[in-house]
């Protein structure tokens, strides 16, 4: 597939500044956590230790055996805190693929069929626009209850409306292009010409697009874990945490603050990196 | 006449529908939820008792009478009871109004009082070691979810330094710590755009020309630029609505505030699915008018969107 | 026998948006009849805007027509996008001037080539493997070139691979609308001469569309020339070429470089080239005509033959 890439009048190549590269790091750090996270743990995440209850981390009192100190039952924070990037980056991968997905098949539906199923379709965009994605998530789990596959499948409809604008913009640019008009009087079946043709040609730019909604969908995950209705014990995310810390402010401030940097860090290399990725494959989105 | 409704209509038509949409989708999530007599009566309730609640609440009509009837209660302001409080939803609800909006009037205004004059800032002095550092913070203003700013906030000024309250409604200085977790986000965001808008604003010719006469820099800035660079930023106004809301479920939970926010989250826990419709039409209802509101004093700022209609994008 | 029947084909488009005001149309192709016959090429010869794509898009259905039929192989079309209509495609290809355009750049060649096969269901993978690289030789590329991406291709070479592609599942028809428009004149000659010994081989019935009465002469049997979306002139070739006997035929013909069979003296065209939007009444011809009488100006001219094989819409000729 190399050959594909068209070398004519590519930019020189850039280098790639500090910020960006930090970022880049950090993103891989948390991808490889959250794959390696039962290799790295030290411990159990339910295993719970009476006689080091609220133990500081090193550095501030504590010993290597808790490097980042322990939670009021005596469980290690550090294990805990691999476990949730683990379980907050699975809910936000599963929920991106799925706001993707769904996105780009209704935004191709609407390319393909036009009219009336398009104005369905802005409307709904109104719709979501006059609804913050928080309110509507905490309606439809005071109505369902929660389960994780429930909360992921929730979590997916995140940014829909987003990804469907992006996808029906890109399947109509590129209907209008003579390859899919060309594969359509071949005799191929509407799918082909989407699923071979069109998707394939788009996938660049959705990809970025979901480059913007996987760590927003993070930030969601986290707020309603937050709230204490998202991810349910005895599983664990970074939300479930800073809610769990935030009993023992004054106390044990590690138990909040290990987990809340690793959000910020992580929202705001993300953050960078979008922006070098979104100039780097499609200047052309907002 | 007729082109203000040809601009206007469409706008207000697409309003109500999305409303009317809202009030359909809580009537199908609800229905879908569960049937209401078992909910409401427990598991335990004897079948006689079920249809006699079912044939009292019309629960045995064809779904479509159901749902007119639903639509008609809903018109007339009656959302039923709150499980857990027995009291009617929409009086609940209401209760905790003022306070939510005492959170979010100041945190507004914190936010353009911040945000305008930072952006604007930003925008003069570019590409400066203020406007690259002012750039970085807002990355973080705005990629910092609310709940976490709030717990470093009072980690930092009532666990710490003592200043603050870290929770309650009760004292004025109360306020200081939510509003500044509700505003700072919204900050970030309004002083980007600003910076952007300003920027746009600047290179465009007329400013050079009245720059050209001899009219102080200053002067251009502010009678030429500023006016001209504000309109856009006013109408992100709407948007920025959907985030304080957002925000407040979040804010009000971390610093126990009685508001909206907090009896959502109950609610939600609780299941308690009539106060949860309230808030959910409530919310829809003001972020709907805003952004019509929005539209509107566009289309009275900007007289080239009126008569075109532009209206889908 | 005859493979493609049109019968008085009428398209029109709308102008303008589609709720203020009277509809006012652009009539693109007006009353238009012509035959392929099997293994025999017609071409359409016109100027740049006269109907001859829309003709040619009507033609293998891809469009269908305000009035009037069409008939392939003696059936009427199946209607557009369904499933027959799709299995259909398998006898009618087109071939697009814009080959850039028309192939995906995400495939290889041999990947495009084989594309009107498995859409088809015909063969299996190693069968089509075989068959992808017979037409690659029978278009005179390379095995190699199958492993190329379009872009890295020449025009002619592309050109090559369009035709290679719509070959591929063996139809009857082909339509070839301005195929060598966009290339050199030595590669228009190679690709036309592939186009005629492919002809022969496969006996594909052909509809040829140009604005170069050159190339329309060089590879038609018939010959059926358009103005404004209406035909003025249809006949043998050679019959059209020798005795042009429309004024605007004549003018095209004598525009084309001294050959044998030319005429000797130019005939001139005045005048603007026609816009479909406001087509003149009476003949649509006569503004531009150096022989327009008042009765060109009033009535519009039928098409009625002139000896056999032959069709005239002229009020000068004499029938
Ligand atoms: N989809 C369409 N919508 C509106 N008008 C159209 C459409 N397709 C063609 N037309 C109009 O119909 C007329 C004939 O177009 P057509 O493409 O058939 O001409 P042509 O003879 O092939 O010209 P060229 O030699 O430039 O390709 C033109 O005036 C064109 O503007
Ligand atoms: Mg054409």
């Amino acid at each position: 597939m190399k050959t594909a890439t068209v070398e004519t009048n590519r930019p020189p190549p850039r280098s790639v500044d500090l910020p960006t590269l930090l970022a880049g790091g950090w993103v891989l750090l948390m991808l490889f956590t959250a794959l390696a996270a039962p290799l790295m743990a030290p411990y159990e995440i339910t295993s719970i230790d009476l006689r080091h209850r609220l133990a500081p981390p090193v550095g501030f009192g504590g010993t290597m055996l808790h490097v980042l100190g322990t939670d009021d039952l005596g469980r290690d924070v550090a294990s805990r805190l691999f476990y949730s990037i683990r379980t907050s980056l699975l809910v936000a991968f599963g929920a991106t693929a799925i706001s993707v997905l769904v996105g780009t098949g209704i935004g191709f539906i609407a390319a393909y069929f036009r009219g009336l199923v398009e104005h369905a379709l802005l409307l709904m965009i109104d719709v979501q626009a006059s609804l913050p994605f928080l309110i509507v998530a905490l309606a439809m789990l005071a109505c369902f209850g929660n389960s994780l596959t429930l909360f992921v499948a929730l979590m997916g409809l995140y940014g829909w409306e987003r990804n469907a604008r992006l996808a029906r913009g890109l399947a109509i640019t590129a209907s209008a292009q003579g390859y899919a008009s060309a594969t359509r009087q071949l005799g191929a079946h509407p799918l082909r010409v989407y699923l071979r043709h069109i998707l394939p040609n788009s996938a660049a730019t959705l990809l970025v697009g979901a480059t913007v909604t996987f760590p927003e969908i993070v930030l969601v995950e986290s707020g309603l874990s937050f709230l204490g209705l998202g991810v349910q014990p005895p599983m664990t995310s970074l939300g479930v945490m800073v809610a769990a810390g935030r009993e023992y402010i004054t106390r044990a401030s590690w138990m909040l603050l290990a987990p809340s940097l690793v959000i910020v860090i992580t929202a705001v290399a993300v953050s960078v990196l979008g922006d070098w990725l979104r100039d780097k494959l499609d200047p052309t989105l907002k | 006449m007729s082109a203000v409704f040809r601009f206007a209509g469409p706008k207000v038509l697409r309003a109500g529908l999305s409303i009317l949409i809202v009030v359909t989708f809580t009537f199908v999530v609800l229905r879908a939820s569960g049937d209401p007599a078992l909910q409401i009566l427990g598991p335990s309730a004897r079948a006689p008792d079920l249809e006699a609640f079912r044939r009292h609440w019309g629960l045995d009509q064809p779904l479509y009478v159901q749902y007119v009837r639903y639509v008609l209660a809903a018109l007339h302001c009656d959302f039923g009871n709150s499980m857990l409080a027995g009291k009617p939803a929409l009086q609940l609800v209401f209760e905790r109004v003022p306070l939510t909006l005492a959170l979010m009037l100041p945190a507004l205004a914190l936010t353009m009082l911040i945000g305008i004059p930072v952006g604007a800032y930003a925008a003069m002095h570019r590409d400066t070691w203020v406007d690259r550092s002012v750039m970085m913070l807002t990355v973080f203003g705005f990629t910092v979810p609310s709940f976490v700013l709030g717990l470093l906030l009072i980690l930092i000024f009532s666990v710490t330094l003592g200043l603050f309250p870290s929770g309650g409604a009760d004292r004025p200085e109360s306020f200081v710590l939510p509003v500044l977790t509700l505003g700072l986000g919204g900050a970030a965001i309004i002083a980007r755009f600003t910076r952007s808008a300003m920027i746009e604003v600047l290179s465009q010719l007329y400013i050079v020309a009245a720059s050209a006469k001899g009219v102080t820099w200053r002067q251009v800035v502010r009678h030429h630029a500023f006016p001209n660079a504000i309109i856009p930023v006013l109408t992100l106004f709407g948007l920025m609505l959907g985030g304080q809301v957002a925000g407040a479920v979040l804010v009000e939970s971390v610093f126990g505030w009685p508001g909206i926010g907090q009896l959502l989250v109950v609610s939600v826990a609780n299941r308690d699915l009539a106060v949860v419709q309230v808030i959910l039409l409530l919310v829809a209802l003001t972020m709907t008018s805003a952004n019509l509101l929005m539209d509107l004093l566009y289309g009275v700022f900007d007289p080239r969107l009126r008569g075109t209609n532009s209206g889908s994008q | 026998m005859t493979l493609l029947r049109l019968n008085n084909i009428t398209r029109r488009f709308p102008l303008g948006s589609p709720l203020y005001g009277p509809r006012k149309y652009l009539v693109a192709v007006d009353g238009v009849s012509l035959d392929v016959e099997m293994g025999r090429t017609t071409g359409i010869v016109g100027e740049s805007g006269c109907g001859k794509s829309t003709t040619g898009r009507i033609a293998l259905g891809l469009e269908p027509p305000d009035s009037g039929g069409v008939l392939f192989q003696g059936l009427p079309l199946p209607r557009i996008d369904s499933k027959k209509w799709r299995a259909q495609r398998r006898q009618m290809q087109l071939v697009f001037q814009d080959t850039l355009a028309a192939l995906d750049r995400r495939m290889t060649v041999s990947a495009l080539i084989a594309e009107p096969l498995a859409i088809h269901g015909i063969g299996d993978p190693a069968s089509r493997k075989q068959r992808v690289a017979e037409l690659l030789h029978g278009v005179g590329l390379g095995e190699g070139h199958g492993m190329l991406y379009p872009h890295q291709l020449s025009g002619g070479q592309r050109q090559r691979v369009v035709l290679a592609r719509a070959l591929a599942p063996k139809p009857s028809l082909l339509v070839c609308d301005e195929p060598v428009s966009a290339l050199d004149l030595s590669v228009q000659a190679q690709i036309v001469n592939l186009l005629m010994d492919l002809q022969q081989e496969l006996g594909l019935g052909l509809l040829f569309i140009s604005h170069d009465l050159r190339v329309v002469r060089h590879v038609s049997d018939r010959i059926v020339v358009m103005y404004l979306g209406r035909v003025v002139e249809q006949g043998r070739a050679d019959a059209i070429i020798d005795q042009p006997a429309h004024p605007y035929t004549q003018a095209l013909v004598s525009a084309m470089p001294r050959l044998p069979g030319g005429f000797d003296h130019y005939v001139a065209l005045p005048g603007e080239p026609p816009s479909p939007t406001d087509r003149p009444c009476g003949c649509p011809f006569h503004p531009r005509c150096p022989l327009a009488r008042d009765v060109c100006r009033q009535s519009l001219p039928e098409l009625l033959p002139l000896g056999p094989e032959r069709q005239v819409a002229c009020h000068l000729v004499r029938h």
